[in-house]
């Protein structure tokens, strides 16, 4: 089984959501990550689903998920052809004598410290989702308080949009 | 063109809009509103039922029976739950249903009011589509909507529910000029390169086979398919939910396929080396153990729903589109290839599909005692009422051995719960068929547990004057759970015996006596008990049409139900009677 990326078009009604994601639970699907949010056009929300499964039942799913009237495209994000980012907040433990240790790591990984506590610092990184685990392995032996993930984004890569050609279909439905 | 009114007459306007003529319900609190100016539509005929599981079977009764979508209404919270079962019915077997349920008031929505149920989340698994609605300017289009999305591409159920304020506001009735479904796009027209490789492919192989399921019917294709299966010279076998589809007395028709097939639709299909798939979907029990189905088969698999194709079994020929096109035109690229010279030659499949055809016929043993063969019943009123009536099955022994018995010979004249398998189907299926056709005679064939579930809506028949006639078969069990007590768990009848059969060994009672339950609902209630009356019987209610009419027919309680591949086992091991196989191997 591998990590699957799907970017999922649709409209911006009420319980779409609800219906994309109920689809993968009825349909024996576990959803690794999932964010949602609005596009460049009005209307139409994006979310980015990663699935952890196998090719075949993973066309099955997507065809399931075709066929829900607010689904308007579906494409998956193939990790070669695509930027796919994540954003990371991580609690670390750091006291006076560990703080630098922290704050050179997180230097190492371009992230950054949003908040100091005399106990802790807050870490905040954007990255693909290898980066991430690697920052965390890494922040693990200072003692992690509280770690929160965004879920994976994409776009692919190069001058294409998902959108355009989707949006001429809009057009002509219109 | 704007006309005010309220949310509900709004509602009312844009059923007649779609072309409505009847719906079955039953009003509540949440979608009275409704119900006020369905008092003055000259149009929309309301019937109402006495349960809303009623008033949804009805309204697939009415769709088998027109090809348009049937409508139910019902009230918020019970109302709408009771509309559950037969919406997932409706999706199962993809039938065009529009349910319309009242919602509690837009500032109650989400705090358990009274009669709250969020039927749009408990139906979002069994819908094609949900709607709620909680503006009344809203209501036009979403009823165009629903109604396009339940009849079009794989046909379903739509939902379209509709908080009491929005019925209640005050709007300006305006009807849609476009449809906003950006993201429904079904697709109909198959793509030529498919169909010429599936043409290839049956000029080509010598043991092909027509797998005819229920979206040729919904295609309105059975022309097509029999210009199809005549062009070829290809077997036939049509599936539980395509009986009618394609002619029984057709010299190509095998049958029906399956766990209760013929053994030579079983035979055909396990045994081919290519299987032409029209809007079929391999359910489970059609293919028995997947893993050993049609193992030298390649696989054409055509079908308006794309996620159907490769779902069970992967297609080697893929073809998305509408059935009706796509055997249209097969029926054009087959003719290109007998042109080009190559026709298949299937003289050696047809000599083993007729002897497997013509050693092991569908049949069935007089009981010794006496008493009435079920099989005999229902194969007399098939031949009593004949291929223009309409039959509606339940589902168990009754529900195979229609579809076994009775010789189909037009589309749409079966009407059962296939995929769903939902006891209580029939009474009011028959209802509703009944209903749009109503210089039709249609008969529920139903069995003594069915009828128990649903009987009520003999009074809506009854009142309504709905003359539908109702044969319950009657063995005092719930049968086909009986036959596989007595095949599998070594005889023990664990809570299968129903008591509607007096049983001298046993408790000594008919509760209920369906004849004076069948008076009691205002019907004609008859009870055959012996072969030498069933004739009569069957033609006494025939000749009764001003009323409905419900048959005991008291039959015997070990019948049980042949052919059968055993759940979960291969099609190789069916058996044509107890512990009898068929021999396969032929002369080839």
């Amino acid at each position: 089984m591998t990590l699957h990326t799907l970017s999922v078009l649709v409209e911006n009604k009420p319980g779409v959501l609800a219906r994309a994601s109920a689809l993968f639970s009825r349909r024996g699907f576990n959803i690794h990550s999932l964010a949602v949010g609005p596009t460049e056009y009005e209307g139409i929300s994006r979310i980015t689903i990663v699935v952890n499964c196998d090719s075949h039942p993973l066309e099955q799913v997507t065809k399931q998920l075709n066929k829900l009237v607010n689904v308007i495209k579906i494409v998956e994000m193939e990790p070669q052809s695509s930027v796919r980012r994540e954003l990371l907040l991580v609690k670390v433990k750091a006291d006076a004598e560990t703080r630098s240790h922290v704050l050179e790591t997180v230097q190492l990984f371009r992230a950054k410290v949003v908040d100091v506590a005399s106990e802790a610092v807050t870490v905040e990184a954007t990255g693909n989702p290898e980066k991430l685990d690697a920052l965390v392995r890494v922040l693990e032996p200072f003692g992690i308080k509280e770690l929160v993930k965004s879920g994976v984004v994409a776009l692919s890569r190069g001058s294409r949009s998902i959108t355009d050609r989707s949006l001429r279909v809009l057009d002509r439905s219109a | 063109m704007t006309e005010r009114m309220t949310g509900a007459q709004s509602l009312i306007r844009s059923l007649e809009h779609v072309g409505v003529d009847v719906v079955f319900g039953i009003p509540g609190g949440a979608i009275l509103p409704a119900y006020d100016p369905l008092l003055d539509s000259t149009q929309v005929r309301h019937v109402l039922m006495r349960h809303e599981q009623g008033a949804g079977h009805a309204a697939q009764g009415y769709a088998y029976a027109t090809g348009r979508p049937g409508v139910c209404v019902a009230t918020s919270g019970p109302g709408a739950t009771n509309l559950v079962t037969p919406i997932a019915d409706a999706y199962m077997d993809s039938v065009p249903l529009v349910a319309i349920t009242g919602q509690v008031a837009t500032p109650l929505i989400g705090t358990d009011g009274f009669q709250e149920a969020d039927i749009c989340g408990i139906t979002m698994p069994i819908t094609k589509h949900n709607f709620l609605v909680k503006e009344a300017a809203e209501i036009p289009a979403r009823i165009a909507e629903a109604f396009h999305i339940a009849s079009t591409g794989r046909p379903g159920p739509v939902l379209v529910d509709i908080a009491k304020d929005a019925l209640q506001a005050a709007t300006s009735f305006s009807w849609p000029q476009a449809l906003d479904l950006p993201g429904y796009r079904p697709v109909t027209r198959p793509h030529a390169k498919q169909v010429r490789e599936a043409a290839r492919l049956i000029c080509e192989r010598r043991r092909p086979v027509l797998y005819v399921g229920g979206g040729v019917l919904k295609a309105g294709a059975s022309q097509e398919l029999r210009v199809l299966a005549e062009l070829t010279g290809l077997p036939v076998v049509t599936t539980l939910m395509a009986r009618g589809t394609f002619p029984d007395s057709h010299p190509q028709h095998l049958g029906m396929p399956g766990m209760h097939g013929t053994v030579a639709a079983v035979g055909a299909l396990q045994k081919s080396d290519l299987i032409i798939a029209l809007g079929a979907r391999f359910d489970d029990r059609v293919t028995g153990q997947l893993s050993t189905f049609a193992p030298d088969a390649a696989i054409v698999h055509a079908d308006i729903d794309p996620a159907e194709i490769s779902k069970n079994r992967h297609a080697d020929v893929p073809i998305v589109g509408d059935c009706r096109e796509v055997i249209a035109d097969l029926v054009v690229a087959v003719q290109a290839e007998h042109a080009a010279g190559n026709r298949g030659d299937y003289a050696a499949w047809w000599s083993t599909l007729g002897r497997l055809r013509d050693t092991y016929p569908l049949g069935y043993d007089e009981p010794d005692d006496g008493s009435l063969s079920p099989q005999h019943v229902i194969k007399r009123i098939g031949e009593i009422a004949g291929p223009d009536a309409r039959y509606v099955a339940g589902v168990g022994q009754h529900q195979m051995w229609a579809a076994q018995f009775i010789s189909y010979e037009n589309p749409g004249t079966f009407m059962n719960s296939g995929g769903a398998g939902t006891m209580g189907f029939a009474v009011p299926a028959a209802l509703g068929a009944k209903t749009a056709l109503p210089g039709t005679t249609v008969w529920a064939i139903d069995g003594d547990g069915c009828f128990q579930m649903t009987n009520q809506e003999l009074a809506t028949c009854a009142i309504e004057g709905i003359p539908i006639k109702v044969a319950v078969i009657n063995n005092g069990s719930l049968g086909m759970v009986r036959q596989w007590q007595t095949l599998f768990y070594e005889g023990r009848y664990s809570n299968t015996d129903l008591h509607t059969v007096p049983r001298p060994a046993g408790r000594n009672v008919r509760i209920p006596d369906f004849a004076k339950l069948a008076e009691a609902y205002g019907c004609v209630g008859m009870r055959c008990e012996r072969p030498e009356d069933v004739t009569t019987t069957i033609e006494k209610a025939m000749a009764i049409d001003d009323q409905p009419v419900v048959i005991d027919f008291v039959v015997h309680a070990d019948a049980m139900v042949w052919p059968m591949v055993a759940a979960g086992t291969s099609n190789d091991q069916i058996q044509y009677a107890r512990d009898m196989a068929p021999v396969w191997d032929d002369e080839e």
